[in-house]
């Protein structure tokens, strides 16, 4: 089966600096990544700041248009598409963002929030109400809170707003970006679930991102690690224990709700490197425990074993 | 006897009474977690123990905060100006706002232990770059001249800790002192304030909304719901078998080892505002567990064999 989004190669570069006598410097925030999402599948991307994961959530969408790679969604390739023609499939992709406090105008009621996709597409629903009433109810809404203004909302509500705002359209394909990041625990485990029963419900795909390897551990099937704007790990299925010395660092960094399984943290030594000024060995050798002569030289491939899981790493762990 | 016992304090700002009889104790080489959700009055609580309600135009209404035998709550301002820093240290929550970006982080370090300690300037300096060294700051004496904008988020925090411990206080108050960090950050800064603790035998009191982070490093926990006290106990204890069921739902909350998909769970709702507090038991219109009797009545205090806990469900009605 072809898979809904597929991406291939996507490789990004911004750069900073450029004015009078200051060298323009240029940082590749994404580089090299490909991906397949199958239709109803649910993908996690983990890393820490800087990653280049959420610049990578904003590839798939074409929100930003990549410096090389594609990405193709349903066969199409968004890159080759006229304006008008990307407007038009964007109906079919939308995206849930991290900070629901910015995400909505403060300006823009619910309703007004809700129906500006509508207004985006030139096209209304038959009966907005009635539509307004359904978009609300599926994210935990009370209808009658319609005509409330963001500011007279909690952080959870705003967040379902942002999401009943991306599912308006009837999509198929949602970039969740952190969604629950700005959130107290106990609301993103409310979050989490009306994710979990919308992707059930409406068979949607999703490309969750966040730095949190346990919540996506529970969340997704399917886990890619990255770090400094690569793939460094893809574990098909996300239970699996990760291999890759990086993999295991983020997830021996989370606390379990439970003080007879406390760790002993190995800490990380140092932090992540500028991307302005990557090593050319491995990216993460200098934080590495593991680490020898030949992660400093030569940069690991990302290498494919049989069953479909990858890593990017010259001693992987046992 | 413990260094801080805090009797049946209240907080009143203006006609509103967001705390309400709380009570706990610190001990000197012990965490206590101070735990739950954003509004339940956490950061209030610390506000009430460093004497900065002043600020916020609030007071204390009831109760008493015995420091190391002595009274805080009728201290004025000059005392407490003697006592806060020197004895008690607070580290905040976000460390891009607790440094002051236009002075050298060293000098922020320095002018602590200038202040409280009465040290001339090269005695501070070579006192924080021992700090500096002993919270595991690479290359400490060449950092001491770098400004904030220089250091990553990690590495601030660590000089908002080192400010903090420039005065050798006996008491510190960390406020989600982890929050703002990527995940393998906040596993680094825990364990330096747990090593911390053990070392020095100073009495910390982490205020945290994450059940994981109190799972791993606290000694004992006081679970806060809407201004009062849920449930006090030692770690061991209130995970092994939390009595409140506000407790047993903010663990919950989070994805425990291999959790199966679909079944964590939230809280339903939010924390009412101060003014909006409900009858009777405050969390009884989010309680799974509510009796007639939690809307009429507040829960009367039940002695546990190692804390207490405030529900109807172990009362004399229950």
């Amino acid at each position: 089966m072809t898979p809904l989004v597929s991406l291939a190669g996507l490789t990004r570069d911004f750069s900073s600096g450029s004015g009078f006598l200051k060298p323009r410097r240029t940082m590749r925030a994404v580089d090299d990544v490909s991906l397949d999402l199958p239709r109803g599948s649910i993908t996690g991307v983990v890393g820490e700041s800087g990653c280049g994961k959420s610049t990578l959530g904003r590839l798939a969408l074409r929100l930003i248009a990549a410096t090389s790679g594609s990405v193709s969604f349903d066969g199409a390739d968004l890159g080759s598409l006229s304006p008008a023609a990307l407007r038009a499939m964007r109906r079919n992709m939308q995206m849930v963002f991290q900070d629901p406090y910015s995400a909505i105008d403060p300006r823009y009621t619910v309703r007004r929030a809700l129906m500006e996709p509508y207004q985006v597409q030139g096209s209304a629903p038959p009966d907005p109400e009635a539509r307004l009433a359904e978009l609300m109810a599926m994210v935990g809404l009370n209808p009658g809170q319609a005509g409330a203004y963001p500011h007279q909302m909690s952080g959870g509500q705003k967040q379902r707003v942002g999401i009943a705002r991306a599912l308006a359209l009837n999509p198929s394909f949602l970039v969740l970006d952190e969604p629950t990041a700005a959130l107290d625990v106990s609301i993103q485990a409310q979050i989490i679930g009306l994710l979990e029963g919308l992707q059930r419900d409406l068979g949607l795909t999703y490309l969750f991102i966040s730095h949190d390897l346990s919540l996506v551990r529970y969340f997704c099937q399917r886990v890619v690690v990255m770090y400094l704007g690569r793939i460094v790990e893809d574990l098909p299925q996300a239970r699996d224990t990760p291999r890759h010395p990086y993999a295991r660092a983020l997830m021996n960094s989370h606390f379990e709700p439970d003080p007879t399984r406390r760790k002993a943290v190995q800490i990380l030594k140092g932090e992540i490197p500028s991307p302005f000024n990557l090593p050319i060995g491995c990216a993460f050798a200098a934080r590495c425990p593991a680490v020898t002569d030949l992660c400093r030289t030569v940069r690991p491939a990302l290498t494919t074993s049989s069953d479909g899981h990858q890593i990017a790493c010259h001693h992987p762990q046992d | 006897m413990a260094l801080l016992t805090v009797t049946g304090l209240g907080v009143t700002i203006g006609t509103v009474s967001p705390l309400d009889g709380v009570s706990f104790k610190a001990r000197r080489g012990e965490i206590l977690g101070l735990v739950g959700e954003s509004g339940s009055g956490k950061s209030l609580t610390a506000m009430a123990l460093m004497g900065l309600l002043g600020r916020i135009g609030g007071r204390v209404s009831a109760g008493s905060i015995q420091f190391d035998g002595q009274e805080l709550t009728t201290l004025d301002e000059p005392a407490y100006r003697r006592l806060r820093g020197k004895r008690i240290a607070m580290i905040s929550q976000n460390p891009m706002t607790s440094l002051d970006p236009l002075v050298q982080i060293g000098a922020q370090i320095d002018q602590v232990s200038r202040l409280h300690l009465g040290l001339s300037k090269p005695a501070a300096k070579a006192r924080s770059i021992e700090l500096m060294q002993q919270l595991r700051i690479p290359d400490a004496a060449t950092l001491h001249g770098a400004y904030p904008h220089q250091l990553s988020g990690g590495m601030k925090q660590r000089i908002v800790i080192a400010m903090a411990l420039a005065a050798d206080p006996d008491l510190i108050i960390a406020d989600e002192p982890t929050t703002a960090l990527d995940v393998t950050i906040q596993a680094q800064i825990i364990q330096i304030m747990v090593d911390l603790v053990r070392e020095r035998g100073l009495a910390l009191i982490l205020i945290t909304h994450d059940m994981g982070v109190v799972a791993q490093a606290c000694d004992r926990v006081v679970v806060l719901y809407a201004g009062r006290v849920a449930e006090t106990d030692t770690t061991e204890a209130l995970f092994a078998q939390p009595h409140h069921p506000y407790s047993a739902s903010l663990i919950a909350c989070i994805p425990a080892h291999d959790q199966a998909a679909g079944t964590l769970s939230g809280i339903p709702g939010t924390v009412p505002g101060v003014a909006n507090y409900p009858a009777g038991c405050r969390f009884h219109p989010r309680c799974d567990r509510a009796l007639a009797v939690c809307a009429e009545m507040a829960p009367p205090i039940t002695a546990l064999p190692t804390g207490s806990v405030a529900c109807h469900l172990y009362g004399a009605n229950a």
